[in-house]
């Protein structure tokens, strides 16, 4: 087992997506205007601004409080549809950690399985709905197949699982959010969502192994 | 990108300061939650009527606020959804005791930020709340499938006769239930000349040639249905008001409000023009037009364009529609 996460692994990981973000800014907003509404780049960027400045600004007590805080101000700051499905994936992945002494590979593979069911939840999609769910899905099932090797394994394989998750979209019919006013014009690019939900697994297998 | 605009990331916030200085009397602005009040708000033992979305639109929906209409509307950056922190302030400002009506567009961020915002005030102020989402665009599907049908024109309608209906001290229930009825009644459909630039992003959301045009658009430069050559006012018109008609359907006999609504890149003589084309077809199918509004009330930047919008009519909302606005974008009647 590797060591139990701090708050400051935490920290890093929203840190380095909050990065990565910023630079795909074009790349989220360009994605979004073949099929959505040119906003997901830049919303995206706002709100994971803000929330670097409340983990520069605060100390926390605990992972719960720090993830609950942040699903707060991303849905205080993003606005459209990734606000608060972004939000209440980071709410319940803190609620996830609420009492929690240490997050090891176990208990992080449920905050995470917690937040994609507040995503689902709030967002009412299913599996080949063309959305963010369909990287979560199977990063999920990968990173839970290889948990018993590890938080780092079971990252690397969730974050892998979420890329071709994420590709799998692009031949995808939109059936939810503003994609599926296009119908089959929707089929052939890849979904904005799905890109940025990969980035996070990205962020997180970065920073968190 | 050609924009009159300082920084990009500004326009919303300096928009609502034009906005607040160029309407001292009637407008307060709270430039924080970047809410527009009537400035008599809140009116004790009225419905308080709020509405919200994406920057944009305007007039919709800050140029709505005012009596006779909205009580505060909430201003998203452009083109997103408003927070729910947004609503939960403006619900509680406006609240006169008498319950708060939200107006969402059926888009699926209005939805959930404005759902998370009803939550919230349930759980926090015990304000009664009821919403309504309109989903008046004939052309997205309206099936399990999709995210169904946007709203669109039909808002400004709902919001101006729905507004003199809680001016008159209507109850929450009731006005619920006309605002209900009225989006039932309203169809619209939209076609672009020419995308929109979204000012953030600096270039035009989707490319129309010359001799192009996209029907079926909604209001945020999203690509519509289908792309067809370039046609004249009287084809465009067909293309836009046969499948409102037949989707309600309207028919002979049938009294409606009928609106012409420019995307906002389109000058008014050609929305008289197509006004002309709507009313003709609409005489000839024996729909009287009992009331008519042309112009640019619900936009999508600098998007050259039109939408059609009918709304099927009694004399009660006749009478309402007719009744006294003063708002910085419809005026009437004071």
């Amino acid at each position: 087992m590797a060591e139990a996460l701090t708050l400051d692994a935490f920290a890093r990981w929203l840190k380095q997506f909050a990065e990565t973000v910023h630079d795909n800014v074009g790349l989220l907003t360009d994605l979004d205007s073949a099929i959505g509404d040119a906003d997901h780049g830049t919303n995206m960027d706002r709100g994971f601004k803000a929330v670097v400045s409340v983990l520069d600004g605060n100390g926390f007590e605990s992972p719960d409080a720090l993830f609950k805080k942040v699903g707060m101000t991303l849905v205080s700051t993003v606005g459209g549809a990734s606000g608060p499905l972004y939000g209440t994936f980071f709410l319940r992945f803190g609620s996830a950690l609420q009492g929690v002494e240490a997050v090891g590979t176990q208990e992080l593979g449920k905050a995470l399985r917690a937040g994609v069911e507040g995503i689902v939840t709030r967002g009412k999609a299913e599996l080949e709905d063309k959305t963010m769910y369909d990287a979560w899905a199977p990063a999920l099932e990968a990173f839970d197949r290889a948990a018993p090797e590890g938080t780092a394994a079971a990252l690397a394989a969730a974050a892998t699982a979420a890329g071709e998750g994420r590709d799998a979209t692009t031949d995808m019919l939109a059936r939810k959010g503003r994609a599926s006013y296009l119908g089959e014009r929707s089929i052939g690019h890849q979904d904005p969502g799905a890109t940025s939900a990969t980035m996070l697994l990205e962020s997180a297998a970065a920073t968190l192994a | 990108m050609k924009k009159l605009i300082n920084d990009p990331a500004d326009v919303v916030k300096e928009a609502l300061r034009g906005m607040e200085a160029a309407h001292p009397g009637h407008l307060r602005v709270d430039h924080d939650h970047a809410i527009i009040y009537r400035k008599d708000a809140p009116r004790q033992g009225k419905v308080a009527l709020i509405s919200g979305g994406g920057s944009g639109h305007e007039p919709l929906h800050g140029g709505f606020v005012g009596t006779g209409m909205l009580d505060a509307a909430c201003a998203g950056e452009v083109f997103t959804s408003p927070v729910p922190d947004q609503m939960m302030e403006a619900t509680k400002q406006v609240d006169g005791g008498a319950g708060v009506l939200h107006i969402v567009k059926n888009y699926t961020g209005d939805v959930m930020n404005f759902e998370m915002a009803a939550e919230m005030a349930a759980a926090d102020s015990g304000i009664e709340v009821q919403s309504v989402v309109t989903d008046d665009d004939v052309a997205v599907q309206d099936s399990l499938y999709t995210a169904g049908r946007r709203g669109v024109g039909i808002t400004v309608l709902l919001e101006k006769i729905v507004g003199a209906a809680a001016e008159e001290g209507r109850p929450l229930q009731e006005i619920a239930d006309l605002a209900t009825r009225i989006n039932s009644q309203g169809r619209s459909m939209g076609m672009a000349l020419t995308s929109c630039t979204v000012p953030s992003a600096g270039k035009a959301t989707f490319d129309l040639a010359d001799n192009e045009m996209e029907v079926g658009i909604g209001i945020h430069g999203e690509p519509g249905r289908k792309r067809l050559p370039l046609a004249s006012a009287k084809d465009v018109a067909s293309l836009l008001v046969d499948p409102v008609v037949a989707d309600l359907p309207y028919g002979k006999g049938d009294s409606v409000i009928a609106f012409v609504n420019g995307m906002g890149g389109t000058p008014l003589i050609e929305l008289y023009v197509m006004y002309n084309e709507v009313a003709q077809i609409l005489e000839q199918a024996g729909i009287t037009v009992a009331r008519s509004l042309v112009g640019n009330y619900i936009t999508s930047l600098d998007m050259a364009g039109c939408s059609v919008t009918l709304l099927k009519v009694d004399d009660e909302l006749v009478g309402l529609w007719d009744a006294p606005v003063n708002t910085p974008g419809l005026r009437w009647g004071c």
